[in-house]
């Protein structure tokens, strides 16, 4: 089981569709920061996964994986100071709430 | 005392047990993410989850991709997260639903997903060769400061504006303080 190469993709699937039920059920904007950072790891999981079993991509793999959680550390950086900034003028997190271009 | 080559009772091997434990911990912890009410206990449980993720790193043979993820997610990400959570607490806002009005769509629509990526999964051949390969760590040095150096170099920039982005961002600005709704 640990020797397949489809073992991990199908995780690394239900790890991503877990993700996106978060990210498209939460109400809080955090929680759906959360749900990003679940389907990034999802996507790490995959292509190290490809990496380990596949040589002609085999240190190309997690040269890969690097990028993505260095590009992810950028990501939260931003999304979370955005909704901090939000937060300050809203004094709500819920993003339900976030609706004055429809009043 | 030597140890068996595969478990004494079950009659798998060891990898395999450590396969199902940490991916168990992994999809326990990430639903708990999606699940739970109280958002602190949230974060705490995408540290789980970012744990077991490094533990089925080092079953995959990519032990420098496991130790950046211990670094970064749960030393960086996880940290920053919970900050935010605790700057975003207040107690005006309702705290009892969880869930938008499109819980279930979102619940149905997640679980197709998960079907078509599986049936995607099984119905393709990926050439795939038998057992983890092992990347040895000077390679993959060798290849990130010799082959990709300039990816490098971009993102190492890439953070410095994300540092910056985010400070200015989130700086408290003195002059809108009155005008906040």
């Amino acid at each position: 089981m640990s020797g397949s190469l489809d073992a991990y993709l199908i995780l690394s699937g239900l790890l991503f569709s877990i993700g996106t039920f978060g990210f498209l059920a939460r109400r809080n904007a955090i929680s759906m920061l959360m749900s990003i950072e679940l389907m990034l790891n999802s996507v790490n999981l995959a292509i190290v996964a490809f990496g380990a079993f596949t040589p002609a991509l085999q240190g190309v793999a997690s040269v890969i994986a690097l990028m993505v959680i260095a590009v992810a550390a950028a990501e939260a950086t931003v999304g979370l100071s955005i909704v901090i900034a939000i937060f300050r003028n809203r004094r709500t997190p819920l993003v339900d709430e976030y609706d004055s271009l429809r009043q | 005392m030597p140890i068996p080559d595969s478990v004494p009772i079950l009659g798998i091997g060891w990898n395999d047990v450590l396969f199902i434990v940490f991916a168990g911990t992994m999809l326990g912890a990430g639903l708990l993410v999606v699940t739970m009410r109280d958002i602190i206990r949230c974060g705490l449980a995408m540290i789980v989850c970012f744990g077991a993720l490094a533990g089925l790193y080092v079953l995959l043979g990519a032990p420098l991709v496991a130790a950046a993820q211990v670094l970064i997610y749960i030393g960086a990400i996880s940290v920053l997260i919970l900050f935010a959570i605790m700057l975003t607490q207040s107690k005006s806002a309702p705290v009892r639903l969880v869930f938008q009005t499109q819980a279930v769509p979102a619940a149905i629509a997640s679980i197709v997903l998960a079907i078509v990526i599986a049936l995607a999964v099984g119905a393709t051949d990926w050439g795939a060769v038998v057992g983890p390969l092992h990347t040895a760590t000077d390679d993959l040095a060798r290849l990130l400061f010799d082959d990709y150096v300039l990816p490098f170099e971009v993102v190492s920039v890439l953070l410095l504006a994300a540092v910056v982005g985010g400070v200015f961002l989130a700086k408290r600005d003195g002059h809108s303080e009155d005008e906040a709704v």
